[in-house]
């Protein structure tokens, strides 16, 4: 006997996938090796013993019967009666089950049929690639093209989108084509429908890249699956507006940062509650290399640790996007800021920022450095979003009672770690997430206000990002993760 | 009776995965909420019938009884002996299955219990978020760092 099994995990809700494939009468309609499907003697496609009569591409004919179907089991499996190669004992399963994480699903699929001699190796390839494979791609094409993602590979078109009927539009954007390195981020055509009920439609004009971005790509983040686009923060125009909208009107200037994913685009549509009018002294590029760090600084500062005169606080990463806030804002708080930077060149910035200490890394333990500067005490508050690289290093700088708040991992997860070992300190330890400090619009409205008000009244400064072209994001990816840049990114479409 | 399912994909092939999840001994060394885990009476963590006693972070100490292993089908079931969570009759599978596009793997973690009527739908959601879902965003996080391949 001889097995085929092969296997896919299809980017789209289970039920959506099982309506197509549930039809037994139903594979011309997505099938390229079936040209015509019919049910013998009127069956329906359901009708457990039904026989399907197939007219192939290639003219022949091919008769199979519906063996068991299972809604509960999202599967069905059929045999053949009559083919014109020779398949003997033919009996085939069709399986889905959830992905619950992402609402995806796996497609399964194996056939088993006796055959001997050269055919054998022949006919399993055949069924392989030329009948299971060939449908996994059809299907899945089929997904895309009544989903938002690619109409087709394109290079970033220079002229406008371009309305249709159907009030939907052509914008370019980035997907992840899968999870990988910078080279996954293609750049693609993607149609952007009108705005529902409560929903905008935004013209994008700068784009932010942040490190939660290299996560989603990289696939450690659940956030973005491929063929979807990444990016959570951009600043544009309201270009229209859905039913139900009273506080944002077209032309509004307006950014966002926050989930669902899909800033990597010269146009999107965003609920409306999560969008928020700019302020004047703030243009569109500074506010995308500056939204998502700022509203992070925000709550880092004042919710996940209240910093209060007289704190001493150490920042990682002094010079990088959210590390240059941290420190103005802490210094701003009446903190005194021991900042830990990669190079002379960054030193300098972070001491520009406020930092009362900087310590250049590795050159310098960061943790001796921090208890001599504290005549052994220790510092009450770490901010490390380095991770693996400097957690450890980290705990050892925090004075009894201190607290690390490990917000990222930029040079890898920290990994299994025990929490007895925090007792030695009394070390108080937050893994912050973002999205739960953004996710209603009065989170958001609460950090915005903040932030808004600090640049208002000088504390922070927003800084004209580094800009790259919406196309080539992975050259942004790439230089942000191997640390060549300074400051924020932005991607202009 | 309450049902829960969660599943999810580990980026990396399910040979490598397998040898994670098979050792009924092993969740410490995988999931983010057990301290310790020991097999009473020294079985050994694959000998059918064997029980392993263990003690999550929160405190709380669990003992279950193993009525299947499959290194072909990659599965694991399971029963509870004793726990703090209220629950009776509960039998649960972890699972294994290929993904052959791109080598990867699908995970899935499925349990029946009953337990008091008011308190079953909260129990329910408690298992597939904090420890089904939680062990298996953990396992993925464990791989999706390694190179792939």
């Amino acid at each position: 006997m001889v097995e085929v099994r092969r296997s896919t995990i299809l980017h789209a809700p289970l039920e959506q996938v099982w309506e197509i494939l549930r039809d037994f009468n139903g594979h011309e309609s997505w099938h390229p090796a079936v040209a015509v499907s019919r049910l013998e003697e009127d069956a329906s496609g359901d009708l457990i013993g039904a026989v399907r009569d197939f007219r192939l591409a290639d003219g022949s004919r091919i008769r199979e019967q519906l063996l068991a179907l299972s809604d509960a089991e999202t599967s069905f499996a059929y045999c053949i009666l009559e083919a014109p190669v020779r398949l003997r004992n033919y009996v085939a399963e069709v399986r889905l089950r959830p992905v619950t994480s992402d609402r995806t699903c796996l497609w399964q699929w194996r056939a088993q049929f006796d055959a001997s001699g050269a055919t054998r190796e022949q006919l399993s390839h055949f069924i392989a690639e030329d009948i299971i494979e060939a449908g996994f791609r059809s299907v899945r094409a089929i997904l895309a093209r009544g989903d938002r993602p690619p109409l087709a590979i394109a290079p970033r078109p220079t002229a406008p989108p371009a309305p249709s009927s159907s009030g939907a539009i052509e914008a370019a954007a980035i997907v992840i084509a899968r999870y990988g390195g910078p080279e996954v981020l293609e750049p693609r055509v993607v149609r952007v429908a009108a705005p529902g009920p409560g929903e905008v439609r935004i013209r994008q004009t700068a784009i932010g890249v942040n490190f939660i971005d290299v996560y989603c790509r990289a696939g450690r983040f659940d956030l973005v699956a491929p063929l979807g686009v990444p990016g959570l923060e951009a600043a544009g125009v309201v270009e229209s507006v859905g039913a139900g909208v009273s506080h944002l009107k077209p032309g509004d200037r307006v950014g966002y940062a926050c989930a669902p994913p899909g800033a990597y685009a010269a146009m999107r549509v965003m609920e409306a509650s999560l969008v928020f009018g700019l302020p004047d002294f703030l243009s569109n590029e500074a506010a995308a290399g500056l939204l998502l760090k700022g509203i992070s600084a925000s709550f880092l500062l004042h919710d996940v640790h209240a910093v209060k005169p007289g704190d001493i606080v150490l920042v990682h990463a002094a010079a990088g996007g959210v590390g240059s806030l941290l420190t103005r804002w802490a210094a701003a708080l009446g903190a005194t800021v021991i900042g830990i930077v990669s190079n002379a060149a960054k030193a300098e910035r972070a001491k520009r920022h406020g930092c009362a200490h900087v310590v250049i890394s590795p050159d310098e333990d960061f943790a001796a450095a921090a208890l001599r500067l504290t005549a052994e005490r220790g510092v009450d508050v770490v901010y490390d979003a380095v991770g693996k690289d400097t957690f450890e290093a980290s705990l050892r700088s925090l004075a009894p009672r201190g607290h690390l708040i490990s917000f990222g991992q930029a040079s890898g997860d920290v990994g299994a770690y025990s929490i007895d070992r925090l007792a030695s300190r009394s070390v108080t330890l937050s893994r912050p997430n973002y999205v739960h400090y953004t996710d209603t619009p009065e989170k958001l409205r609460a950090q915005t206000d903040r932030l808004f008000a600090a640049l208002s009244a000088g504390i922070i400064e927003a800084e004209r990002p580094t800009l790259y072209r919406l196309a080539e994001a992975r050259a942004a990816h790439a230089d942000l993760e191997a640390r060549r840049t300074m400051g924020a990114l932005a991607l202009v479409p | 009776m309450a049902k829960v399912y969660v599943s999810n994909v580990i980026p990396t092939a399910v040979g490598a995965v397998w040898a994670v999840v098979r050792n009924f001994n092993g969740l410490p060394d995988w999931t983010g909420f057990v301290a310790e885990s020991r097999i009473e009476q020294n079985l050994p963590a694959d000998k059918i019938g064997c029980i392993r006693n263990f003690r999550l972070k929160n405190g709380g100490r669990i003992r279950e009884r193993l009525l299947a292993l499959s290194d072909y089908e990659m599965s694991c079931t399971y029963a509870i002996l004793e726990s703090p969570m209220g629950v009776e009759n509960y039998v649960a599978t972890l699972r294994l299955i290929p993904v052959t596009d791109g080598d990867q793997t699908f995970a899935e973690w499925s349990a029946e219990f009953d337990a008091a009527p008011d308190r079953e739908a909260q129990i329910a959601d408690d298992v597939a978020r904090d420890v089904f879902g939680a062990a298996l965003a953990s396992l993925k996080i464990r791989f999706a760092l390694k190179p792939h391949g």
